[in-house]
């Protein structure tokens, strides 16, 4: 067990330290960060001399190293646009993030299950056929134009919710926090919504397509045959059965609900590190682009880490199989 | 000199207004709320030079003077300024009984301070500041600055330069601008303490700016102030940020998408208010290299040939660009400087007329029937439709035969490349925040060197106006100057160095109960708000 664990962090080691490479290597291609830096007045002069300070001169290799030794010991230098350190930025912006993603992850599970499963049993329903066909609409949409949709009907033309922003936020010293504030929950339905419509609509149509499955299954025939009640068949046995692939799915979606809310943040300016990401690509802020990519890495990493490890908790084979193997 | 006796007799219409201001009735608490795509990128006034982070730093500071809604230069922190019987010196009498936001009292050592801080090398102010040698403190309230030679236009350099409490300063370890290459953030980057209109309340960078009345203001009854509060979110999505105004979640846009004005202007309670932008767009051909690396014609550069720039010139409709690519929001040029500034000369900007024929046989006189190929470079993310016109710009060189190849990048990366020269035909737009067309002609005329020329990217060099550009900075004579200046442009003019395709509009967007017209450097200041009644 301590093995795996320790080769499969070697193993992220590797992955973030090659993410970090790749990074580096097409930051090269985003442009030049000094006329962004400095007045049009500023003589190309003083522009190589800044350059020349900031490092950008020195050929890309020794940029990774001097950035993988400072990352190493928690340095991320200083933001080029906003003269902030980029560890303290990030930390500002973590939160709004990660609450948007839980907030969405958490809908986008407990809907979708309950949705598929009643699409399920309901195979012939109209209500399920009209959601399956709603449902198509979550999976091909792209996000943005689903947020300016939400937008225009909620914002501009009921004017109930509100278009932009986080609303008020309460500030609990090392984290802040929009859910104890009314125009803070109101701020974060529609940005929710469009995060995680797609991930409820992935998780429906595949605890539907499990569940028919689970449901032709001999097991649930004997079941029904010693005379249990649906209920029992179908929470009991039938659902049971279908959450192992649904989890598995869910802990790779964390990740991606997490990286992929730049859109998301974007056309809601969200306060999170997506927005920041996205601003400090324009800006070619190569310190925050840097330590972005590799967070996002790092969380990657260290969901797959969890995954793995839950794996080897919930699937009995294969401990037995590892450990046969070992002696 | 005209600067200095407009502004002796400033401070006694000031004055009269002060004493009117006592009986005015006091105004109801208001507050603004606004939105643009960009946040200042930090409270340091002096580490920026940079349009939304002067904004933000003319509502918390003050200039010794600024440009009024005309674009004149106006009394502020200094109430009159002249030139000494030396040339080389200016002198600035301060206002007096000025305080800061945290009490203390403004004096002339603040101002030597800020100056100097501007001039280190942290600043990125210091470009507009190279000329000063010298900052004395005559009394408590008159200051002196000493030039390295005449320099009639010293005061138009100081409209964005903030003066900050020497004593604060000292006391936050501020009194250098922020160093990119230092690893912490200073005080000044989110604190600020000036003698401005309204004091920074909460600063969250990108997310949240509060600003409130200064009650203590100097300016109180020149200036409307009636806004109470304003609060400031930054929205980088232009489709949301349309949205906010819609909702009326915001009260006023700076920079309404120019696809929406129509439709912004239909909706009821809103208004769009526009006026001229301090920027011309225009294409730069490099016109001095033996050959040209984009085009097909080889052994000799077609742009080095009057005519075919000529050609090129009338080629461009630039009605059509207006109509089609900007929807009526600029306005068509034949000069690369905006329309206020010193130099200006109706008569020299007239929008040539569009001629293919003519074009068509300028091209076969210069020895090219059959046209030649180049590649037309652009940003994509710099300037209002600026990749859209510059497809408009190559369909219309297709029609006299000229195949412009278009390459439209990022601004990150054209304004990467561009400075080393690779462009043969590029895409530049051009403001000019001293109003003076000495800085046009010094950044985009003067032959490139160390000292000068250094966005011109054509290759120009004509030894006469470099003469005459390096001769007005040290004229004092008013006369003479503005003779210098008419011929440098009428040179230039003549030897079509730049094809000019319009100045930029700008549009504000507002709830119809505001009164605030377009101020030209994109500068909102609040304190000049008013409320409909």
């Amino acid at each position: 067990m301590l093995a795996f664990i320790l080769r499969r962090l070697l193993q992220s080691v590797l992955v973030m330290l090659a993410v970090a490479l790749v990074s580096f290597g097409l930051f090269r291609y985003i442009g030049d960060p000094i006329n962004n830096m400095v007045g049009q007045e500023a003589t190309m002069a003083e522009r190589d001399a800044l350059r020349d300070s900031l490092g950008l001169n020195d050929p890309v290799p020794v940029q990774f190293l001097r950035f993988v030794a400072n990352a190493a010991r928690g340095e991320f230098g200083v933001s080029y646009r906003m003269a902030r350190p980029v560890a303290d930025v990030i930390a500002e912006r973590l939160p709004a993030t990660l609450e948007l993603a839980l907030i969405s992850g958490v809908g986008a599970l407990v809907i979708g299950i309950a949705l598929g499963v009643y699409t399920a049993l309901r195979r012939d329903g109209w209500l399920s056929n009209a959601i399956m066909g709603l449902s198509l609409v979550g999976v091909s949409l792209p996000t943005f134009l689903i947020g300016i949709l939400l937008i225009y009907v909620f914002a501009v033309e009921l004017k109930v919710l509100p278009a932009f922003g986080r609303g008020e936020v309460v500030d609990l010293g090392w984290w802040t926090t929009g859910l104890l504030t009314t125009s803070g929950l109101k701020s974060l339905i529609m940005p929710a919504i469009t995060l995680g419509l797609y991930q409820l609509t992935l998780i429906m149509r595949l605890v539907r397509a499990e569940m028919l499955e689970v449901l032709r299954t001999d097991y649930i025939k004997f079941a029904r045959a010693r005379g249990l009640s649906n209920r029992a068949v179908h929470f009991g046995h039938a659902l049971k059965n279908t959450l192992l692939p649904v989890i598995t799915i869910t802990g790779l979606q964390i990740g991606s609900i997490i990286a992929f809310a730049i859109i998301t943040e974007t056309v809601f300016q969200w306060p999170g590190v997506g927005l920041l990401f996205i601003t400090a690509v324009q800006f070619v802020d190569i310190p925050v682009m840097a330590a972005y990519l590799v967070l996002i890495a790092l969380i990657f990493v260290v969901i797959n880490l969890i995954v793995d490890l839950l794996y080897f908790v919930v699937d009995p084979r294969l401990r037995v199989q590892r450990s046969g193997r070992g002696h | 000199m005209k600067l200095p006796r407009l502004a002796a007799t400033l401070p006694l219409a000031l004055g009269a207004c002060a004493v009117l201001a006592t009986f005015s009735t006091p105004v109801a608490a208001q507050t603004v709320r606004w939105a643009a795509a960009g946040d200042a990128l930090t409270m340091d006034p002096h580490s920026q030079n940079e349009g939304p982070t002067h904004v933000m730093n003319h509502q918390v500071y003050d200039s010794l003077v600024f440009r009024d809604q005309d674009m004149k230069l106006a009394p502020r922190l200094a109430t009159s300024w002249r030139i000494t019987d030396d040339p080389s010196v200016w002198e600035f009498k301060l206002r007096e009984g000025v305080k800061y936001h945290n009490g203390n009292p403004f004096t002339a050592d603040d101002v030597v301070f800020s100056i100097m801080r501007a001039k280190h090398e942290n600043s990125d102010m210091k470009g507009l500041l190279t000329s000063v040698v010298e900052v004395v403190k005559v009394d408590d309230h008159t200051v002196r600055m000493r030039t390295d030679g005449p320099n009639p236009l010293l005061p138009n350099n100081l409209t964005n330069l903030f003066i900050m409490d020497r004593e604060w300063a000292e006391e936050n370890k501020v009194t250098l601008p922020q160093n990119y290459k230092a690893g912490d953030e200073t005080f000044a980057v989110r604190n600020a303490n000036g003698t401005g209109p309204f004091r920074l309340a909460k600063r969250e960078p990108d997310v949240r700016t509060e600003l409130e009345r200064n009650e203590d203001y100097w300016g109180k009854g020149t200036f409307p102030m009636e806004v109470s509060k304003v609060v400031f979110t930054p929205v980088r999505s232009a489709a949301t940020r349309v949205a906010a105004l819609l909702s009326g979640e915001v009260d006023f846009l700076l920079d309404p998408p120019v696809q929406d004005l129509e439709r912004l202007s239909a909706a009821k309670g809103l208004v769009v208010r526009s006026g001229p932008e301090n920027r011309t767009i225009f294409l730069g051909m490099q016109q001095a290299l033996p050959e040209l690396r984009s085009s097909d014609v080889k052994g000799k550069n077609p742009f080095a040939d009057k005519r075919v720039r000529e050609a090129m010139n009338i080629a461009i409709n630039r009605e059509a660009v207006k109509r089609v690519v900007m929807r009526g929001q600029s306005v068509p040029a034949g000069i690369v400087a905006p329309p206020f500034i010193d130099g200006y000369d109706k008569a020299m900007d007239v929008v040539p007329a569009t001629d293919v024929a003519r074009a068509k046989a300028l091209l076969a006189e210069a020895g090219y029937p059959n046209g030649f190929s180049v590649t037309l470079a652009c940003p994509n993310d710099r300037y209002v439709n600026d990749e859209a016109i510059c497809q408009a710009v190559t369909g219309m060189f297709g029609q006299i035969g000229v195949r412009a190849r278009l390459s439209a990048q990022p601004k990150s990366i054209h304004f990467a490349e561009l400075p080393k020269g690779e462009y043969d035909l590029y895409m530049l737009g051009w403001g000019v925040p001293t109003m003076d067309s000495h800085y046009v002609f010094h950044y985009l005329f003067e032959t490139k060197t160390d000292k000068g020329g250094s966005w011109n990217f054509t290759g120009y060099s004509k030894p006469r106006v470099d003469e005459l550009i390096s001769a007005m900075t040290r004229e004092v004579d008013p006369g003479s100057r503005a003779g210098m200046v008419a011929e440098v442009w009428k040179t230039v003019q003549d030897d079509v160095v730049y094809l000019p395709i319009h100045h930029q509009m700008l549009n504000w967007a507002m709830k119809d109960n505001i009164d605030f017209p377009v101020q030209s450097e994109n500068y909102p200041y609040f304190k000049l708000l008013k409320f409909k009644k």
